[in-house]
This record gives structure tokens, C-alpha cells and sequence, in this order.
């Protein structure tokens, strides 16, 4: 008896973005990135159908960072206070295909950093590489609305990820990445209805969907992956199945979730192995079981960890 | 939701009245106006209004391609005579797909109409689909059995011809309500869409002329929506509708909502008609 065809074929596709302007195109970045372009479900359909395959955007924060845990800081502790230094040291040793620059230090329980200070070490870390950079602020919507657009001009033309908007505060940073050529994060609260609503506004003011990349907040194993994995899975079968409003390639951040978790972060924990191996670990995990559900660029810390999920990427998309 | 704009037909007056007088802006702002609301595919019917039937067939396609900014909706040709669907599809640009609207199963004049279409269809490229009725040379039936019998003699003939039953509109015929006897009608085309929805996997799609079912009553634009919420949920996937009822429009967005269809947003009314494209 013959096996029945049983793959599933869809409409839709995930649009496909290039991140990073080349000279040529008026910016300074030696490298771009392309992600997108799926037609179907991870590990579904022909090779054809894969797109292309997720990168991979390691974490460099613009201020030393005071709560990272021993086993993740000991990697970095040398350009902590040189993100330049720090961005360069992703790309050269590590690989990262793209910067992302987390503004938390210009956050007002923080550092309560200044824009001219964002804007410095948004210099610095472009002349530092040449990837693409993702540009993402502190999460205070007032401070964010302040400092964002003067780091955007920094960068404008460079094609950057700018983010994020969210439903209730997205004009200003809308405004300003469709000025500076930027991409644009939306953010959702784990919640798909947001994801699309959201997209909806900022392409009611113009903003082409096209330039949109969807962030629902991340959930680390343990800490609600299950929710992120299904949501994101959601989106993607809304994407495949046509719905143009929801066809936008995803972020997620892996590593800040993934070193939240008392597992990975916990130095003293003798029952559970060394801690030098178990935050890489549970860090890998999370990407690892986002990967399948459907995910372009995951935003990572851990240099193991990172080695590890490249290594499944090119397994899964060769 | 696969929406069929109505408007472009010799049966209205603006219509006809361009078509005498071959007014091409009046059929291009329909085109265009239907297209903006959300039509999956513009209806063409020559209805009364010439006697050169396939000529004016040919004249309404090529100006409704014509139209400012290159119209690029498909178009679904509407007419029961074969002749006149192959002159439409002489001019034709199908390469987005064109819908044959509409054949019986059979004929008494004609038993072998239905594989006329499905060869046309097959000649105007891969993207070329068919609305076929259920109704054979004994007329329109009146009661489910008849309707779905007809009806899986038709995706049978499909199959054996090798047309994708994805390629397939069943259409099981609506009948104007206010006629008398009439009112069970809708209850007997919901029970056929029941089992049409199973005849084969992928099934094939169900569509309706949705306003035939008020023709000549009161609150015709109501009857019409909630009509199309219920059939909806028996499985219809495509209607030739007006479009520019924004009322209607609103049914099929909530529908597909609450049919996990669509995912909800807050504006979801507002984005319908750009996603149902």
C-alpha cells in the first residue's frame, strides 16, 4: 500500500528582512543579515520551504551590568565598561551575528544614564563592528521615548531592530524608525492579540509591515516556555495560513529570561551540578525548544550557550 | 471568507445603462470601489443589457483590467452559457486566477456542460476555479438529499477528470424566501452544507448568491447578514455578496473571529478587508 502525502502546504509566507545597510546603501555595516522567508512549520515541508535560517544577536548592555550571576559576568568582566570592546569581542571570538545594544543603563532605577551617553556608545559599538545591531531600550516608556529617537539618529540609514513598541506607547519610536530607515520590534505581553493589534497601529501610521519584526515577552524553561513556545507557534500558523498582519519574522530574548531562573543563576546548588555548565545549559534549552516553534533571531549571553545553539541551527537548516 | 463582489452585472441599472452606452469609468470605479472593500474576486455578468453577448463579455473584462492603477483582482465570469464564459476568458489576464461561474451537473440540452467548464478551466491555468451548482437536468431540487447528491456527482466528476476539488465552488442554490413555501429552503441548504463540507479532503469550497435569499423583501441587507453568519458556521467559505455593505463586511469579520478564522485584535474590523486578501 502506498505511504499517503500527508505534508502540510500553506498560503502564507514570513516576510523576509535584510538588517544592516552596506556602504553602498548608505550605511557603514560591513555584513547583513537576512532572516525569514519561511513556508512552512519548522522541520515541515521541503528544504525549500525553510527560509532562512535564525541568527543569533548576543547581548551588549551600555552600562556594566550589577546582577549578572558569576558564571555569565566571568566572560565579560574584562569590557564591561567598554561596550565597544564587548561588541567586538561577541563578533570575533564568538561569532554573534548581530549586536543587540540594551539600553538598561539610561533606565531611572538604574544608572539613569542620559541620551548623550546612549548615543556615545551607540557610536562606539558601530564603529566597534560591522553586523547589524539591534537597538532596544530600557522598558521605561518615558525614558524610552526621550533617549530612543536621539540613539536612533545615531544610527539612522544603518537599517537597525529598533525597539520597542508596545500598544500603549509606540507613536514616537514609530515615527522616528520610519525617519531613520530603521526595523521596528513590536512588543506583546505574551498575548496575540496584542502582537497584531499593535502591528495594526504602527502600520496605520505608515509604518510598512514589511519592517516589523513581533517580540512576545519570553518565557525561560521552567518559567512559562510552554506559553512562549505556543504563542509563537500560533503566530506562525496564522502567518502560514495567510494573515498578513501576523506574517512578520519573531525576536525573542533568551538570554536575559534564561538567567532569571534560580537553575541557572545559582552559584551555591551543589545537587545541581557546576554552575559554570548549568546557566549555558538552561540557556541553550530555551532557545533550543523556541527554535521549533518558529523564531528568527534570539537575542543570547552565554558564549557555550550560544556555540550550542548554533550548531543545532545549521543541523536543522542544512 | 472568499467574497465575489456582485456589483459588476447587466442586471443593475448603472450597469446596463454603461454598458449601452459604453461608459468604461463606471464599471472601473465599481471595480476599483469592490476591490478596496475587500473583494476576493469581481463578478462579471452581462445580464440584458446587449444582445452581442460575448462581445460586451469581452468589453467589460478589458475594461475592468484596464481600470487606474492596473485592477488586478480576479475575476470570476459570470454566465451560463459556455460560449460567452470562453470569450471572457479569450482577453483575460488569469494569471492571479479566474473564477467560471457557474454550471449545472448536466443539461437536458447539454449533458456534458460540466466538463466544458472544468476543460476551460484547465486551459486558462492552475489557478482557474469553478462554481458548479447543485442542479441537473430535472431543474433546481428542492429538499438537502437532492442538493448533496448532486453535489457528490460533481466532486466524483471533478475527481475523475483530476480537478482539484480545491479548485471547486458548490454552489447549493438559494432560493428567494419570500415565495410561498420558500421558508424551509434555508434550513434545507444549511443540512446540504453540512454534508457537502465532507465530501472530500480537502473538501471543496461551498458559496452562495447570498442576496438571492431576500430578493423582494423587506430588510433585505439584515436577512442577508444573518443568513451569512449561519451559513458560515455550516461551513460556507465563499459568497457572491455586496461588498460595499459595510454591515455585511462587519458579519464575515466577526465570524471568522469567532471561528478561530482570524486571529482577534482590537481592530479587527478595521483590518478584515486588507487580510481576507
Amino acid at each position: 500500500m502506498p505511504v499517503p502525502e500527508v505534508a502540510d502546504s500553506f498560503t502564507g509566507q514570513i516576510n523576509q528582512i535584510t538588517l544592516g545597510a552596506a556602504k553602498a546603501e548608505g550605511g557603514s555595516r560591513t555584513k547583513t543579515v537576512t532572516v525569514g522567508g519561511a513556508k512552512n512549520v519548522v522541520y515541515g515541508g521541503s528544504f525549500d520551504d525553510a527560509g532562512e535560517k535564525p541568527v543569533i544577536a548576543m547581548d551588549v548592555l551600555d552600562s556594566k551590568p550589577h546582577d549578572w550571576p558569576g558564571a555569565l559576568a566571568e566572560q565579560y568582566k574584562n569590557v564591561f565598561d567598554s561596550p565597544g570592546d564587548w561588541a567586538k569581542k561577541c563578533v570575533q571570538e564568538f561569532g554573534a551575528e548581530l549586536i543587540c545594544l540594551k539600553f538598561d543603563g539610561i533606565h531611572p532605577d538604574r544608572q539613569n544614564r542620559d541620551a548623550a551617553h546612549a548615543v556615545k556608545v551607540t557610536e562606539q559599538v558601530l564603529r566597534a563592528v560591522g553586523v547589524p545591531l539591534v537597538l532596544w531600550g530600557c522598558g521605561n516608556d518615558e525614558k524610552d521615548n526621550a533617549v530612543m529617537p536621539k540613539v536612533s539618529g545615531a544610527a539612522k540609514g544603518e537599517k537597525c531592530l529598533l525597539g520597542t513598541i508596545k500598544q500603549d506607547n509606540y507613536k514616537s519610536l514609530t515615527a522616528i524608525a520610519l525617519a531613520d530607515g530603521h526595523f521596528l520590534i513590536a512588543e506583546a505581553p505574551l498575548d496575540i492579540n496584542i502582537a497584531k493589534q499593535i502591528n495594526i497601529l504602527a502600520s496605520d501610521m505608515g509604518f510598512p509591515l514589511g519592517r516589523i519584526v513581533m517580540f512576545q515577552a519570553t518565557g525561560a524553561l521552567g518559567y512559562g516556555v510552554e506559553y512562549a513556545y505556543s504563542i509563537q507557534e500560533r503566530q506562525r500558523l496564522a502567518a502560514l495560513t495567510g494573515d498578513k498582519m501576523m506574517a512578520m519574522p519573531v525576536i525573542c530574548d533568551v538570554g536575559y529570561e534564561s538567567w532569571r531562573a534560580k537553575e541557572a543563576k545559582l552559584a551555591d546548588a551543589p545537587g545541581w551540578g557546576p554552575a559554570e555548565n548549568r546557566g549555558p545549559m538552561w540557556e541553550a534549552a530555551t532557545a533550543v525548544c523556541l527554535l521549533q516553534a518558529g523564531v528568527d533571531i534570539i537575542r543570547m549571553r552565554h558564549p557555550k550557550a550560544v556555540e550550542t545553539v548554533r550548531k543545532f541551527i545549521s543541523e536543522i537548516w542544512s | 471568507m472568499i467574497l465575489i463582489a456582485e456589483r459588476i452585472n447587466g442586471m443593475f441599472k448603472d450597469v446596463k445603462q454603461a454598458i449601452q452606452e459604453k461608459n468604461r469609468k463606471v464599471i472601473q470605479d465599481l471595480a476599483n470601489k469592490q476591490t478596496d472593500a475587500g473583494a476576493s474576486y469581481l463578478d462579471v455578468n452581462v445580464g440584458t443589457a446587449a444582445a452581442d453577448q460575448e462581445g460586451t463579455m469581452q468589453w467589460l473584462v478589458e475594461t475592468i483590467q484596464s481600470a487606474k492603477g492596473g485592477c488586478s483582482t480576479p475575476l470570476s465570469l459570470d454566465s451560463q452559457k459556455p460560449n460567452v464564459i470562453a470569450a471572457g476568458l479569450k482577453v483575460i489576464n488569469a494569471e492571479n486566477g479566474v473564477l467560471l461561474n457557474s454550471t449545472p451537473l448536466n443539461k437536458k440540452t447539454d449533458e456534458e456542460i460540466l466538463d466544458k467548464y472544468i476543460e476551460m478551466a484547465n486551459q486558462a491555468g492552475p489557478k482557474a476555479c469553478i462554481i458548479a451548482l447543485t442542479m441537473d437536468k430535472n431543474g433546481v431540487p428542492q429538499d438537502t438529499d437532492t442538493r448533496v447528491a448532486i453535489a457528490a456527482d460533481i466532486v466524483t466528476k471533478a475527481m475523475e477528470k483530476g480537478f482539484d476539488a480545491q479548485r471547486l465552488f458548490i454552489d447549493p442554490i438559494v432560493l428567494p424566501l419570500k415565495v410561498p413555501n420558500a421558508q424551509v429552503q434555508p434550513g434545507n441548504i444549511l443540512a446540504a452544507m453540512d454534508q457537502i463540507r465532507f465530501l472530500s479532503d480537502p473538501p471543496p469550497h461551498i458559496t452562495v448568491g447570498l442576496s438571492n435569499i431576500s430578493q423582494g423583501a423587506a430588510e433585505r441587507s439584515l436577512i442577508n447578514r444573518v443568513f451569512l453568519a449561519m451559513a458560515m458556521s455550516h461551513g460556507l467559505d465563499s459568497a457572491i455578496a455586496d461588498v460595499l455593505d459595510e454591515d455585511l463586511m462587519n458579519v464575515v469579520a466577526a465570524s471568522d473571529m469567532l471561528m478561530n478564522k482570524q486571529i482577534y485584535s482590537d481592530s479587527f474590523l478595521k483590518v478584515y478587508k486588507t487580510v481576507n486578501k
